[in-house]
């Protein structure tokens, strides 16, 4: 009965407008795998990812996932042990490469994490981190960048008077968006979603949809996600994983309403994850 | 378990914790309020016109007009006992060879008990010591001074058995019949009237200078020195301290060498304080040489060598409890290694910092043993800043130390003793109070 009603609701998310698919690769994965230590957490996946689309990634806990979103900005780095094998080439290059400044890199792909990372901060200086540590001096450059970032985040409403106030002091959803907004300000090219509502209350949640759903037609985002019904809703293509390793990668629609692989199937039906 | 058990193991054990607290209160007070109460007697006293004279005199300060007039009634005070002096000394010339040589000494005792008191005697040549220049300035020292003019004290050392016995017997009982009796009647009730005792703040106590080895004035240079050291402490320990601290979190692998690092710095903070000391002289002062002699520069070094795992420590757990996702935030953002630390780790990390910072500003304030070698002396001048470099200084632990127990006359000095302890439990106090408002005011705004 459970298998029903999944896919009913499926055929309800699945149904926004669709987008035209001719659209050029920006992030591109060859054979890349990333291990930690002796452990393959993800194995020779290749895929690409086009560019101003959302590509969500799905799969249960451990399967890689998160990893794979974390490589393509190399923030994996900062867990000790990590390398890499196989390519992810964006821009052109390999972004694996020695000679790649990893600080240019994820200036140019953005990130959005699980839990709201706002910094204990005022609201504005949040938002302006990014455009300071790139050298933006001038305060009415600042504050115009503010305005558009917190404008584009759907959240300039709600915090206009109180710039000035530590952004601890707002509601998680309001403080997620506030991080989007944030890695929105130093104008990236990609934007990486870690779970982004998962800490958030369903009222929260459906802001950030709405938002990402804005967002799409500027940027290219790569969402990561446990809520088969939020990447159904949310994303063009999906990625779904399994123990590190790349099942299916289609267009959302298709790949919720008729998986080609068993797995997959099992997956979203809910048998397993 | 059963729940009855588990209630009462609860109950006694939150009984526990408030009999602990409670005795750690009691020994608080307990350790605090002779401190405060004593110490505090160095600022508030009866003091009497002789403490008067002294400011006038020593530190161009009061009104000289009205002590002049003041002085002119204690003088009229004073003048029966050098009339009554002056008339056993005739009464003397006029005695046999023999009667003469009786009296010679208990009379001459009496002189110094009497100048003792009141101060040399007018028309005397002026002493040379500034304490035998005047009287009794403080009224309870005036009142032991006074029982040792009106009893001469002998020791009974009749019974072999035991130890000697304390007899006093009244001086008057020697001079009886003679000009000279009724000097002790009078003594004993015309002393107000003599020194004019008078409540006095005499909050300059802490910066005035003192005067021949602390018998006037106040603590200034230990004051000074105290601050100057601390200060200096600081300056050289703090940076250093947060900079490890930060290499050891975020730059170090974790490796043998770490560890073995980790390992120097414990046991570091558990050397004693006088191995420090010892180290300081043998180091900064007979092999690198940074001053000639003992220096404030020399402690401050030595000082913070002793307060350096400390604030390494407490840096590194307060840098380690900043959440890891401001630095994933900031990395994200494209900040580099060093920048995400300057903007957002230090910033998160600074009340713990802080913490470890007062702590160890309280110890550096406190410490005595460090400084024995490399910095203290006994007497000195209140120091300019470039001094620093080059001379010595006196601070308050060592000074109270030395007070205690080197001093030619620790027992008229009680009152600067106890002044030194109370002004540098303040002094500590004081330091932690500013550092706990500081702290909490940045918690709150990073709290929000």
């Amino acid at each position: 009965m459970s298998e029903e009603i999944t896919m009913k609701k499926i055929d309800q998310f699945a149904n926004h407008a669709v987008r035209p698919t001719a659209s050029e690769t920006h992030i591109e994965a060859k054979n890349f795998s990333l291990f930690y230590g002796d452990f393959e957490a993800v194995r020779k996946v290749s895929l690409e990812i086009p560019k101003r689309m959302v590509t969500a990634m799905i799969g249960p806990s451990g399967c890689g996932k998160s990893t794979l979103l974390r490589s393509i900005n190399r923030m994996n780095d900062l867990i000790p042990s990590t390398h890499a094998s196989g390519e992810m080439i964006f821009d052109g290059h390999n972004i694996y490469d020695r000679n790649i400044d990893v600080v240019t890199l994820r200036a140019r792909v953005g990130m959005v994490f699980q839990k709201p990372n706002v910094f204990p901060k005022t609201i504005f200086d949040n938002v302006a981190y990014g455009p300071r540590l790139q050298g933006v001096k001038n305060k009415q450059e600042l504050s115009d960048l503010v305005e558009t970032s917190l404008r584009q985040a759907a959240i300039w409403n709600e915090v206009k008077d109180r710039l000035n106030e530590n952004a601890l002091g707002m509601s998680g959803g309001q403080q997620q968006r506030l991080c989007i907004a944030r890695a929105l300000a130093i104008k990236p090219e990609i934007l990486l979603m870690d779970e982004p509502t998962s800490a958030l209350d369903p009222k929260a949640t459906a802001k950030i949809e709405d938002l990402i759903g804005e967002l799409r037609e500027n940027y290219t985002i790569v969402i990561v996600t446990h809520n088969m019904q939020q990447a159904a809703r949310v994303s063009d293509l999906t990625a779904f994983m399994y123990e590190g390793v790349l099942v299916e990668f289609g267009k959302t629609k298709r790949l919720f309403t008729n998986p080609e692989n068993q797995q997959t199937e099992n997956y979203i039906t809910g048998r397993f994850g | 378990m059963r729940l009855e058990t588990r209630k009462l193991l609860d109950k006694s054990f939150s009984g526990m914790g408030l009999i602990a607290i409670a005795i750690m209160a009691a020994a608080l007070v307990l350790i605090l309020s002779p401190i405060i109460w004593r110490g505090s007697k160095a600022f508030v006293f009866k003091g009497t016109i002789e403490h008067r004279r002294v400011m006038l005199e020593q530190y161009q300060r009061g009104n000289s007009e009205r002590f002049t007039a003041e002085m002119a009634k204690a003088t009229e005070a004073r003048a029966p006992v050098y009339e009554m002096m002056a008339a056993f000394n005739a009464e003397l010339k006029e005695m046999d060879r023999a009667k003469r040589r009786d009296y010679k000494d208990p009379y001459r005792e009496v002189e110094k008990a009497v100048s003792v008191l009141l101060g040399p005697k007018p028309g005397d040549r002026t002493p040379v010591l500034l304490r035998q220049q005047y009287g009794q300035t403080r009224w309870d020292r005036a009142l032991v001074k006074l029982h040792e003019a009106l009893y001469s004290a002998d020791w009974d050392y009749s019974n072999t058995d035991a130890m000697g016995v304390l007899v006093e017997t009244p001086r008057a009982n020697a001079f009886k019949g003679t000009k000279l009796e009724p000097l002790f009647d009078y003594l004993e009730n015309h002393l107000d009237e003599m020194l004019r005792p008078k409540t006095t703040f005499y909050w300059q106590f802490i910066t005035d200078t003192s005067k021949d080895s602390h018998f006037f004035g106040g603590i200034w240079p230990e004051v000074l020195g105290t601050l100057y050291l601390t200060l200096g402490a600081m300056i050289f320990a703090v940076p250093m301290g947060v900079i490890a601290a930060i290499y050891l979190c975020e730059y170090a692998r974790e490796g043998r060498v770490v560890s073995f690092l980790r390992i120097c710095i414990s046991t570091l903070a558990g050397v004693p304080s006088i191995v420090f000391g010892l180290f300081g002289l043998a180091f900064f002062l007979n092999t690198i040489h940074v001053s000639d002699s003992k220096s404030v520069l020399a402690g401050s070094l030595t000082l913070s060598l002793l307060i350096l795992p400390t604030i390494i420590r407490s840096s590194e757990e307060a840098i380690l409890a900043v959440p890891r996702a401001y630095k994933e935030a900031a990395l994200g953002l494209g900040a580099g290694r060093w920048h995400t630390i300057l903007t957002v780790i230090l910033p998160a990390a600074l009340p713990g910092i802080l913490t470890g910072v007062v702590i160890s500003m309280g110890r550096a304030a406190g410490e005595t043993a460090p400084i024995i070698f490399t910095a203290a002396v006994s007497v000195g001048a209140p120091l300019k800043l470039w001094e620093t470099l080059s001379q010595p200084t006196p601070a308050l632990p060592w000074n109270i130390y030395n007070l205690c127990t080197e001093h030619e006359a620790v027992d008229e000095i009680r009152h600067v003793q106890y002044g030194m302890v109370f002004t540098l439990v303040a002094i500590v106090l004081l330091l932690n109070l500013f550092a706990i408002l500081m702290r909490a005011r940045i918690s709150k705004k990073l709290r929000g």
